[in-house]
């Protein structure tokens, strides 16, 4: 009885999400090797029988060689790293003095600054970058500020550039920042500092000796949780970037809703999946082992 | 940490934050201004307000999201719970590893990519079996696989740290396995669920992308109204309806922090009475 009822428990959510999680990427993965059709849905057939009941097999190798030798491809998985590295290096150099004087306030002042922090978070992603935009855009409330004082004459171009971009990541994704390194700031044992500088060490290097290595885990977690959603990024480059602004979630946007070129979106995923995803998977699931284990 | 901050940190903190909210601020400021230019101050108005009452399409919109959104998390919140249940309770079964991976995956996998795969899925599944259809029951069927990620993840950090002896203590005291479980663990993790239907309900509301790619031609979801109109230029109706919802979101995680803190704090206060 107790056997049976385990699997009462378990199964619900491991078939629910094997069918609509999992097996997705086994769709995806026929769909790339199909070739793009004009019918509905916009791709043929890799599997088909015969009229001889045998199974036909048309594999087609085009899309994802279409991937090496279009540059597009190559250039804006490349840009997605750049971008994302860049961007997650800029939120922690916002967040870290944040989350330090965070971790140096009273208990009572800790609770509400987290609450603070998460807010935000909790707030619509896509109308952030929306409020974002009201700051920055030609006629927003910076340009207007500035030209009413009369520092600058023109608006500045900030839409639609680069600059806006890493602007848009930093500002949608500093919380997912912040909070584990405050987080692991906050745990730190304060007597190692006095004992660096009991023994001589200036506040400078006690924090480069002490406390820099001792949040080591709150910089890689936080790190992650800003780079990982960075990477797969649409919506920010969409709004708030240029035309050259190429992220790959971009790209594989208008491959499925402007050039409803199924075939090679899903070519796209699962190059993207193979190429990103799996490392930083692989990475995760070690670092998890690691800490279950040591 | 005892010795306090620098003045010089606590200003790039305050900056911090006011980097944060002050995008917002200014949202909510431009929804009451009478005139639809960006850049010009029309006066005080709630003109976008009873304007945007009036907007069929994007009131549609609004409802459909709503009760995507109940639906995803109400499932993804039942299906998560028995996903943490199972992870933390059962050491050994077959598919642990499985499960594991299907509960992780979603919250490193990019957007975009789980919305194509899911859409192949819907498409190939109609043209196979018939069913379904893309609309609701797509978006619905998508929110709950990611948000289930999100739940699993935060009921299963708070049932490891549940006491077990004590359901031990009510099942020697005569309770079945499912009683001791609904009557002691419970309510242990009630915060836990709180905060992780919430969490789906907000994730469920924001969602563009996955939605974009599995819902139908007549189920556009309030962000994707948002989003089309937003990427045509300013549109002072969006402020004053961006406006309301941060207004309402605001309100609501400051009411569950306020709950989720009385709760805890009367825990304290008991077991403190029972302990002695």
């Amino acid at each position: 009885m107790e056997r049976h009822g385990r699997w009462l428990i378990i199964l619900p959510p491991l078939v629910f999400l094997f069918v609509f999680f999992l097996i997705p990427f086994g769709f995806a993965l026929k769909i790339s090797f199909a070739e793009a059709a004009l019918r509905i849905p916009p791709f043929s057939n890799v599997f088909s029988v015969t009229p001889d009941h045998k199974l036909h097999l048309v594999f087609s190798l085009a899309n994802y060689k279409y991937l090496l030798t279009d540059e597009v491809y190559v250039v804006s998985y490349l840009y997605s790293i750049k971008t994302a590295f860049f961007s997650t290096l800029l939120c922690l150099l916002i967040g870290y003095p944040m989350a330090y004087a965070m971790a140096r306030s009273s208990k009572a002042t800790q609770s509400i600054l987290m609450l603070v922090i998460i807010l935000p978070f909790w707030t619509s992603f896509l109308l952030r970058v929306y409020a974002l935009e009201g700051i920055i855009r030609d006629n927003g409330l910076l340009n207007t500020a500035l030209m009413w004082l009369g520092v600058i004459h023109e608006p500045l171009k900030i839409m639609r550039t680069t600059f806006a971009v890493y602007l848009g990541i930093v500002y949608s994704y500093l919380p997912f920042m912040v909070l584990p390194l405050y987080a692991t700031l906050e745990k730190l044992d304060h007597t190692l500092l006095e004992a660096a500088s009991d023994l001589g060490s200036r506040p400078w290097r006690a924090f480069i000796d002490v406390t820099l290595p001792l949040s080591m885990p709150g910089v890689v977690a936080g790190s992650m949780l800003v780079f990982i959603p960075a990477i797969g990024e649409y919506v920010i480059p969409a709004l708030l970037g240029g035309p050259d602004n190429l992220m790959i979630g971009r790209v594989l946007w208008d491959e499925f809703f402007a050039n409803h070129d199924w075939p090679v979106a899903a070519a796209v995923s699962i190059a993207f999946l193979v190429l990103l995803v799996g490392p930083i998977a692989v990475h995760q699931h070690f670092r998890v082992g690691q800490l279950e284990h040591g | 940490m005892e010795n306090r901050a620098s003045p010089l940190l606590i200003s790039f903190l305050c900056l911090g934050i006011a980097f944060l909210y002050l995008p917002m601020a200014v949202l909510i400021g431009y929804s009451f201004n009478a005139s639809a230019m960006a850049s010009v101050w029309g006066g005080f108005s709630t003109h976008w307000y009873t304007e945007l009452l009036q907007n069929r399409q994007i009131l549609n919109a609004a409802r459909l999201s709503l009760e995507i959104a109940a639906l995803s998390s109400t499932g993804a919140l039942l299906l998560g719970t028995l996903a943490a249940v199972a992870l933390v309770r059962f050491t050994k079964f077959r598919g642990r590893l499985l499960l594991t991976g299907m509960v992780n995956a979603p919250l490193v996998m990019p957007e975009i990519i789980t919305g194509i795969t899911q859409l192949l899925l819907f498409v190939s599944m109609l043209q196979l079996i018939g069913w379904p259809t893309r609309g609701i029951t797509t978006v619905v069927l998508a929110h709950v696989a990611f948000c289930t990620a999100y739940v699993t993840v935060t009921v299963q950090s708070r049932l490891q740290t549940a006491d077990r002896s004590l359901e031990e203590a009510a099942m020697d005291l005569g309770a079945t396995p499912f009683q001791a479980f609904v009557d002691v663990t419970l309510p242990l993790i009630a915060p836990a669920l709180l905060s992780s239907w919430l969490l789906s309900f907000t994730l469920s509301l924001d969602d563009l992308v996955i939605s974009s790619f599995v819902s139908g031609p007549r189920s556009s979801t309030l962000p994707m109204i948002i989003y089309s109109k937003v990427k045509l230029g300013v549109s002072p109706d969006i402020n004053a309806l961006a406006s309301l919802i941060i207004a309402a979101v605001g309100a609501c995680v400051l009411a569950a922090a306020y709950i989720v803190r009385r709760g805890e704090r009367q825990r304290l206060a008991e077991t403190q009475l029972a302990t002695g």
